[in-house]
């Protein structure tokens, strides 16, 4: 099973985030969860999503401690939030940034694989906005392959009909661009 | 086998809902509303069901309305949770005694205050005894089955009670999960519809839910309780024929591991498939470990709970809820009462868990059941215990 933790800030779309991987996990005919940290939600807050991905039935419900993997959506998040707190050793952290696996390895002390890449100008190029919540799913895609990057069509598409393509686009780029530096 | 999809479970409450033929559903549509009743308005307003969706001031105006388009023959749902619960209190013990089959989802939460909307048992134990039959569902599947099942039962001749489906708020309702959806067809077949009793009609007028007096009112009562008794057989018939069209078996009392457990967990509600797991652990550290859960909350399922206890000696019950001033949990008051008369029965310790949404890990299961086992064989008796509250 793997276990992915997301950050991001209120309205980003975090929870998109782990609707569609899980969307897309189920698709394949695997067993997935997606849910919010639960509890109100505030606007630019940051704010924590979850999914677990595994071949087996999903019996475990308690919330997630000790991820594989963090994903974070915003740039400014590393320095506000223990982005790699419970994060396993030989983990992988995902981070929408302009700066290089290495520069995140020295502000994070993070041990494992390290990937980044520039999320933010994708979005910007392909959808027009900031909204990083579909682009960086191509980045964990790469990084540590949950599902297919096809089959995150169908969800894309449901959820956000004619802009899929777009959304489709900015994934891929993410997954092209991705820097990773595998664990120390 | 049907495909599994990949849906939020309130999404597939409402879509559950709407596979079962309603003619009528009310909500109050706001806070603490869940996405049951966004998305089963959704289902009416695209047309895939034809059904009037009222939307209300309050759950006070949406149980009534329910309640007085039932009296008429119609199928009717409302979904409600936590204070909107509340609000229908004073109502919930009218539909019964009146007989009315309304079916309610209820995403379970906490109640203020403090104000905390999070996932416990607090909002329904409450209602407990307002004579609805009252299911837990543990995951998103059996809140689509037991969705379906309980209008069925309700409606059901021998039954015609109301019925709220129990699904942990949060933990299930925001859950994105796999679920394997029946075949409508055979969802037509398994429920017909409704067949009521007596109807409010202008053409043919009858009176509902009169005056009674004294000299009729214990009467009512002693129907309603023998009424709510009689309905067990009926449920595990209809849990049969789903079995039989669907696959999947339901019973008022599931077990795991039990059969030869020394020391026995019982849950209700979501937390039973994440105790499955600390039942793994314990077994591997060689304690004689099983679990059940039960399913069915009212009627109580006094025999079924016995057989399944049986051989423990120790028995750790948890409850989502606190009986203020009184012996602690009530599930675990109501599993006292029910193995008291036994010659042989378990030493009962009662955990209070995820009051207003703490989470419980399966560490804290697995910590829970070597306390009680310590404790059981230094003969320690315990009432109760918050599991893990400071002060």
């Amino acid at each position: 099973m793997i276990e992915i933790r997301w950050h991001g800030r209120g309205g980003q779309g975090a929870v998109t985030s782990v609707e569609m991987l899980a969307l897309a996990a189920i698709e394949e005919g695997k067993y997935a969860q997606g849910f919010p940290s639960f509890g109100p939600e505030r606007r630019g807050a940051p704010v924590a999503a979850f999914n677990r991905v595994d071949d087996k039935q999903i019996k475990v419900r308690s919330g997630i401690y000790k991820p594989d993997v963090v994903v974070v959506l915003d740039p400014s998040l590393v320095a506000l939030v223990n982005v790699t707190e419970g994060l396993k050793e030989g983990g992988t952290l995902i981070v929408n940034t302009v700066l290089s696996p290495e520069d995140v390895r020295e502000r994070t002390k993070f041990k494992g694989t390290i990937a980044t890449v520039d999320a933010t100008h994708i979005a910007r190029e392909e959808l027009g906005v900031p909204i990083t919540n579909t682009t960086m799913l191509g980045a964990v895609i790469k990084a540590v392959n949950p599902v297919k990057v096809e089959s995150l069509n169908a969800p894309l598409k449901e959820r956000f009909g004619r802009l899929a393509p777009r959304n489709m686009k900015a994934l891929k780029r993410a997954h092209d661009e991705l820097n990773l530096s595998t664990a120390a | 086998m049907a495909k599994r999809v990949g849906m939020e479970v309130a999404i597939a409450a409402a879509e559950a809902v709407g596979m079962c033929d309603i003619d009528v559903a009310a909500v109050y549509p706001i806070t603490p509303q869940s996405h049951i009743a966004e998305h089963l308005s959704e289902i009416v307003a695209d047309g895939r069901t034809d059904a009037e969706f009222v939307t209300v001031e309050s759950e006070h105006s949406a149980i009534s309305c329910v309640a007085g388009a039932s009296g008429t023959g119609a199928r009717v749902y409302t979904a409600t949770s936590s204070q909107g619960l509340m609000l229908m209190h004073e109502i919930l013990p009218i539909v019964s005694a009146m007989r009315l089959p309304v079916v309610m989802g209820i995403a379970n939460r906490a109640v203020s205050g403090p104000l905390n909307i999070l996932n416990d048992h607090s909002d329904i134990m409450p209602q407990r005894d307002n004579g609805w039959i009252a299911m837990f569902t543990e995951n998103g599947q059996e809140t689509v089955d037991l969705t379906i099942q309980s209008f069925k039962i309700a409606e059901h001749p021998d039954v015609m009670l109301p019925c709220c489906v129990n699904i942990d708020g949060f933990q299930l309702t925001h859950m994105v999960e796999p679920i394997e959806f029946p075949d409508q067809k055979l969802v037509n077949k398994f429920l017909p519809p409704r067949k009521p009793y007596a109807t409010l009609h202008p053409d043919k007028p009858v009176s509902m839910g009169t005056f009674a007096m004294s000299d009729i009112f214990p009467e009512v009562m002693k129907a309603k309780d023998e009424a709510l008794k009689n309905s067990k057989k009926i449920i595990l018939g209809i849990w049969d024929e789903w079995e039989k069209m669907f696959g999947r078996r339901y019973r008022p009392v599931e077990t795991y591991c039990a059969d030869d457990a020394d020391v026995i967990l019982l849950t209700m509600g979501s937390m039973g498939e994440t105790a499955e797991i600390g039942i793994n652990e314990l077994r591997k550290k060689g304690i004689s470990a099983g679990l059940v859960k039960l399913r069915l909350w009212r009627p109580f399922p006094f025999e079924e709970l016995k057989q399944a206890v049986k051989k423990a000696k120790i028995l750790v019950v948890t409850d989502r809820a606190v009986s203020f001033g009184g012996p602690g949990g009530p599930v675990a008051s109501e599993v006292r009462a029910a193995l008291y008369g036994e010659k042989e029965r378990p030493l009962i310790y009662n955990q209070i868990i995820g009051l207003g949404g703490r989470d419980m890990a399966v560490s804290d299961f697995v910590a829970m059941v070597e306390d009680a086992v310590k404790s059981g064989e230094k003969g320690i008796i315990k009432d109760y215990e918050f599991y893990g509250v400071r002060g």
